[in-house]
This record gives structure tokens, sequence and C-alpha cells, in this order.
């Protein structure tokens, strides 16, 4: 365990930037989003929840993947590389860390998505421990310990001092390369800022929600619900809670036309929106309930029936907070746990 | 931005086909000298141009926009070109606000027998947005390239 | 609240009306979902307080196509976004049953300033906010949405019956912010909307609640069109998409703050579309989208000496 004084930290950062890329949360225009630090930007790692999460590092919002050029009577075309910097996420939350691992069971398996592969390779996590988890916060659900998050590197922001403890081979790699700015540190202080933690955790309002009635065996019994019907109405098919959630992992691909050539790419999409997985024949889900349903199903009892029982929600909140209609996973959870199919 | 001392602005110029155009076909054919960099395209009616039109202009590399129609009064269809004047008007105070340069856009009405203004038109404006240099606020970075 | 639920139960009752759309209570005091309730059962979670800021009238272009009239609770606001749904054959009158409810500022749970929060209780002028790290209290006003800052005014625009008393919130100017903005350098104009419009996640949010944004298929939702639509790829799709959004609601947004309510990344989009309403006010007349049925739209109308584009500029 190493500690490194809050006030030392603008020191650390550009350290570990004079190295490689590093991102981390920061302030534009009053919200705070990971961003890749300058000397300028102005780090926040005390809001708790940045908007988007870290998933945009990994698996960016838009990625160009080739470029189609004519020249004359032929075509060249230009593939994106893989990238082969390495480059340092700091201030990542547990359960942001959490939802990295549900988007390895989607990218890293055959087909392996090389992009992602090459990013994953080259990313060391350092991730931040929550020190006042808010109302939205429901990863305890999903066996999250937000007191002691996954990553290479695991940081406890305890009043005016950042403990540091390296878990992995890439975390004491990273150590090593800033041991001058960290100093040794006894870890009773850690202990008692986890127990304080898990304390609050406790008191949660969605601490103890069921997911009884969900998992693998859900996708049968719970797809012709009446609660869906009910539910959906007050949904206005905007893409809020697909582009904030961390594990949402669906995407379009694209050509964009710039007068002299084609780039294709590849843009995050939302299962809310009505040209989603659109083909030839039109459309295989013509309702908003379809699509409404589509995604609480795909989190809650397909992606647990492909992947031993995992679901892929990890209880960021983040939907929770940002919904226009103050829909959300939780009180889908609910109303399935109140009413029963 | 430095610009270069040969470097030519990028001019998307819409003409209604009654007016405008007839009145740069004049231009043509009175040998009135006005930039090859502008680039006409032609339009039914300058209340044809949606505001997307300027702004896709725009993204695909023009450094300046200028929309030509006939005099108000005199529009072929009657009233389009006051549709378009509404339009524009508001557009422009919309650039403007948004940090967009404003010798970036113009509106002007050129009738079919004014082939001198609208060679001095396209000269001067031109000139203006040369001054300006390369439109960086409106561009779109992938049409670089 | 209370003569709320009793007057919807009373005209589900009498077959007056086929459902209610209302508010829900939500999962705390300060997240209630908009709702159709069916029966009056159901409207034993009926809400209406100041964390119901959500315009209805939007709702009101599917409740048009069901079957019997939908009771709606519109605000003096939501009344305005109603009659320019009429004015443009979005809505059904005649399926609408309208109780125009009194309003006394909306808030904006962004603005308690506090984490954790369990519980708002609203003490008259006073918000009582209980929270996981302590209590702390905020005025009313403090915590009232901006929209509400600059309010059109109390009066309900379209209405079968009105309800509750309304309550004056007005003390900012409406165009002030607009106004700052103009005085700026083109270079600081630039600089404060590029900031604002970085955060931008093209989620659409803001289209989806507007009222005005009634079209079947959006242009941005196009094939044909070559928009990126959900994608944020470049800063000129930014640009282009909340222009291009504020211009195809000129003369139509009613100036009701959703798009601003809204916004994940807490983009004042409202300055787009009063900007549009400030520069319509002053060169074509003052002008207020949704307040009268048969005034012609600024957009759809002309005079011989109207000004000339770009004739104000420096």
């Amino acid at each position: 365990m190493y500690k490194i004084q809050k006030a030392d930290l603008p020191k650390l950062y550009a350290s570990i930037a004079a190295e490689s890329d590093l991102f981390l949360p920061v302030k534009v225009a009053d919200q705070t989003n990971f961003g890749l630090y300058t000397e300028t930007a102005d780090v926040d790692i005390d809001t708790l929840k940045t908007v988007k999460s870290a998933k945009d590092i990994f698996f960016p919002q838009s990625e160009t993947l080739y470029k189609v050029r004519r020249e004359n009577d032929n075509f060249s075309i230009d593939v994106e590389q893989h990238r082969t910097s390495p480059f340092v996420v700091f201030g990542i939350r547990g359960c942001d860390v959490r939802a990295m691992t549900v988007l390895d069971k989607v990218f890293l398996s055959e087909p392996i998505d090389s992009y992602y592969a090459a990013r994953r390779q080259m990313g060391t996590i350092v991730s931040l421990a929550c020190g006042r988890p808010d109302t939205s916060c429901f990863c305890k659900v999903f066996g999250i310990d937000c007191a002691e998050p996954e990553g290479d590197v695991v940081t406890w922001l305890v009043g005016k001092v950042l403990y540091w403890q390296p878990k992995t081979k890439k975390g004491e790699a990273l150590t090593e390369k800033v041991a001058s700015l960290l100093e040794k540190a006894d870890e009773a202080m850690v202990e008692s800022a986890k127990n304080a933690i898990r304390a609050i955790v406790k008191k949660l309002p969605y601490a103890n929600l069921s997911l009884e009635k969900w998992g693998a065996a859900a996708a049968d019994a719970n797809f012709d619900s009446k609660l869906w019907e009910e539910m959906y109405k007050p949904c206005l098919a905007c893409g809020t809670c697909t582009f904030v959630c961390p594990t949402c992992q669906c995407y379009d691909i694209k050509d964009y036309d710039t007068g002299s050539s084609v780039q294709r790419y590849r843009c995050w999409d939302s299962c809310m929106y009505s040209d989603f997985t659109m083909m030839a024949h039109g459309n295989n889900r013509t309702s908003q309930m379809q699509r409404f349903r589509q995604r609480f199903m795909h989190k809650l009892a397909y992606f647990p029936a492909n992947n031993q029982g995992m679901f892929s929600c990890v209880g960021c909140g983040r939907c929770v907070d940002k919904c226009p209609s103050h829909l959300n996973i939780v009180k889908v959870i609910k109303a399935f746990e109140k009413e029963g199919v | 931005m430095p610009v270069t001392e040969n470097w030519k602005p990028t001019i998307v110029a819409f003409c209604c086909n009654w007016c405008s155009y007839a009145g740069a076909d004049l231009a043509g054919s009175s040998r009135l000298a006005y930039p090859a960099d502008v680039k006409i395209i032609k339009v039914p009616c300058s209340c044809r141009v949606n505001p997307m039109f300027i702004l896709r202009a725009f993204e695909k590399g023009a450094d300046g926009v200028i929309l030509c129609g006939c005099h108000p009064g005199d529009c072929h269809y009657s009233t389009g070109n006051y549709y378009a004047r509404r339009r524009m008007t508001l557009l422009f105070s919309m650039l403007d606000y948004l940090g967009v340069e404003d010798g970036r856009t113009r509106v002007e009405w050129v009738s079919a027998a004014e082939g001198v203004k609208f060679s001095e038109t396209m000269n001067s404006f031109v000139e203006k947005v040369r001054a300006l240099g390369p439109n960086v606020r409106l561009g779109d970075l992938r049409c670089k390239n | 609240m209370q003569e709320l639920i009793v007057r919807a139960k009373e005209l589900l009752a009498s077959g007056q009306v086929a459902r209610v759309l209302g508010w829900k209570k939500g999962e705390h005091s300060y997240d209630p979902e908009v709702a159709f309730f069916n029966d009056a059962e159901s409207l034993q979670d009926f809400v209406y307080d100041g964390f119901c800021g959500a315009n209805l009238s939007k709702y009101m272009i599917e409740a048009s196509k069901l079957e019997g009239k939908t009771l709606v609770f519109l605000k003096p606001c939501d009344s305005y976004s109603f009659v320019q749904l009429m004015k443009e054959h979005r809505v059904d009158r005649e399926k609408a049953y309208i109780i125009g409810v009194g309003c006394w500022g909306k808030l904006d749970v962004r603005k308690l300033g506090a984490e954790g929060i369990l519980d708002v209780e609203i003490a008259g002028d006073v918000l009582k906010v209980s929270s996981l790290y302590g209590d702390s209290e905020v005025a009313y006003k403090d915590a009232m949405l901006e929209r509400c800052h600059v309010c059109k005014g109390k009066e309900h625009k379209v209405f079968d019956e009105t309800l509750l008393e309304s309550a004056d919130t007005v003390d900012l100017d409406r165009f002030a912010e607009v106004e700052r903005i103009e005085a700026m350098s083109p270079e600081e104009k630039f600089a404060y909307f590029q900031s604002e419009l970085s955060k931008c996640i093209r989620c659409n949010a803001c289209r989806n609640v507007c009222p005005a944004c009634s079209c079947r298929k959006c242009v941005f939702d196009s094939t044909a069109f070559n928009s990126e639509q959900k994608a944020n790829t470049t800063s000129f799709e930014e640009k282009m998409f909340h222009i291009i959004r504020a211009f195809h609601v000129a003369g139509r947004c009613t100036d009701c703050g959703e798009c601003s309510r809204v916004c994940p990344q807490g983009i004042p989009l409202h300055l787009f579309n009063r900007k549009f309403i400030k520069d319509i006010n002053r060169l074509y007349g003052e002008y207020q989208a949704g307040a009268d049925l048969e005034e012609k739209a600024p957009l759809t109308s002309f005079q011989t000496d109207d000004a000339e584009p770009g004739a104000d500029r420096r």
C-alpha cells in the first residue's frame, strides 16, 4: 500500500501523462466526463459519476474503421490501425470496472473485436473507491463492492490522501514508474474507510433489490408479461439510458461520404431507436413497447442466459438519474418483483 | 489562421433559376470576370434553399456561401424570395450567435439583367472570404483530407 | 392534489373520459413519471407537485389516436404547446378533456445541491432535503427550473376547466442570457458554444421530449441524408443538429424548456430557441407560439419590407 497527498495529484497526473495517454474525469462546461489529461484540464475526481461511463475509452461512441479513397481508376483502402501505445485510465469506479468484464464477454469472445482487444491490452485501469455512494447506486445487487473495486491499481481517497494499491502486473509496472511520487502507507486508514463505505451502501434504498425474477429463465417467463405494455408508455424513445450505460454494447456501422472518400465508422446504437436492427426487409421490432422490453430483457435475461448467469447491468444508476421520464431498470425490477409476471 | 499568398477560398453560390442564374449567364456572355472558385448550384427558387444546404456546403469544404435570388417583388413564383429572406435572416443571425465569422454568408438579389452586379458581388464576396481565411468553425474534419 | 384525483375519478366514472394522463408517484418524492391511468384504483398513485415538470402535451399526439377521450392535466405553459399542436393538426381537440392545473414553478432536482437525496419535502417556500449525508433546506425559488424564472404567464391557453391556483414565479429577464452571449466577441461565442456542444452525446432526448418536434420521421433519422443521427462524430455534427433542430422549431417553439430540462449533459439548449424567438420578436413583431390558434406564424408569412439578411451586422 502506498499513498500520495491529494494536493500532489497533479504531479502524479503529469508524470503518468509524460509517458502515455492518461484518461481521467475532466469537467467541461460544468459536467464531468472522462477525457484526455492536459495541463489545463479541469480534473474532477470528486464527482461520483461521470455522465458517460469510461466505456467510451475502450469502445468509443464513434470510431472510424477504414477509409476508401478513389484515385483515378483505383481505390485505395486505408484501414484504421489498432492501438499500440499504452494508456492509463484513472478514477474509474467499481461499477464501471465491472462493466468492462461485461464488455469483455461480448468483444473478446470469438470472433474477437480486435480494436477493442488492442485497447484492453494497452490500457491500465486505476480504479477509485466510492467515498459517497448515491441514492441511485445499486452495484451491491450485482455483487460489486464499491469500497474495494477491481482494477490494475485500486485507489481510495480518504480525506486529503489518496491510497494506492497495485493489484496486477500492469498495476505494479505503473506503480514502479511513479514510485518517486508515492510513499509507503499503512492499511489501517483504508480499512476504516472501506467499512464506512460499506455501512453507507447498506443504507442505500436500492441495495437489496431482488433479482429472483430474473436470469436466464426470465427470457421465456417475462417476455409476454402484461407489465411491459403498462411500463413503456412514458418512454420517449430517446437514447439517454443506453448512451450513459457502461455496459450497453450495441453498435451500428455506417458510411460517411466526405465528397472525396468514404469513411466507414461504427457508432453506438440504441435499442430505443426506431431504426435499431433495421434490415432490408424492415425492422423486427415494430413498436416502442418491444424496443423498451428488449433493453431490459437483454440486460436481465438474455445476457445471463448466454453468459453463465452474469447480468449485463452493474447498478451504476446512471439511467436512473438521467431518464427524462424517470423510467429505469429499478422500476422494472421492482414491478416484476411486486406483480409477478 | 495563416493564409498563404495564393490560397483561394471555395465559394458556393446558390442561384435561383429565373434571375440570378441568368445573371451569371449574362456575366459570362458579357465576358465579365469573377473567380473560378465560385461553384454555382442552380435552385428553382431562392426559397428552395433549406438552411441545411448552407450548413452542408460548409461541412463539405466551402469557405463562404452566398444565396442569390430575384429581387424582392420580382420572384418568378411571386413570393418565394420573401420567405427565403426571413429564413436566411434568422439563420445568419444564428450563425453570428454561434461565433461563425459573419463575412462567410451573404444574400444578394441579382436580376437576369444584372450581369455586372453578379460579377461584382462575387468578386467582393470572394475577397471578403479570402481575408477571413479557411473556414474552420463550421467545417467537418473528415472532409479535409 | 386531492381535488385533481376526485375530479379525474368523476370523469372516469361518468364515462366522459376513457383514461387519464397525468403523473405517477415515483420511487422517491422527486421522480414522478408520466403515466396513463385507466381506472379509479390506479389513480391512488397520481401525484401533482413541484416535481411534475414533464409537459404532457406531446403524449397527446399518441393519445389522440386512442379510442375515446383522454383527460389530460396541462400546466399553463403546457397549454401553449397543446395549442401549437392543434394548429399543426397533430392533436385532436375532440379527443382531449383538458383540465388546466395551476403552477407555482417546477423544480430541478439537480439544483438541490445535495448528494444521495432520499427524500424532499415541499413545505411551502422551503424544500426540506434529507439525504444519506445529512439534511438541508433549500428555498423553493432557488431550486426552480430555469424556465420558471422566465415564465410566459400563468394563463391557460386551452382548457375545459381549471383547478388549483397558480403563483407568479418570474424574477429574471427571459432574454438576458441571450443578450449576454450576443455581446461576446465571435471568438468568445464560438468558444462558449463549442464547449457546451462538445458534451452532446446525440441521445436525442431534447428532440424526443420536444412537443414541437412532432414529425413522424425526423430528418435526422433519414437514412438517405448522410446524417450521423446518433453518433457524436465531429464537432460539426453537433452544431448541425442543434442549429437545424432549433431552426425547424423556430416560430413554433413555445419556449417550454423541456429540452434543457432533460439534457443529460446539462446543455442550455433553450438558448438556441430563445435566440430565434428574440430575433423574431425584434424583426417581425412580438410573437408567442401557441398563444393563439389563428395567428400566422412568422416563418410562413412575410412583409414586403422585411429586414435583409445580415442587415444588422457590424
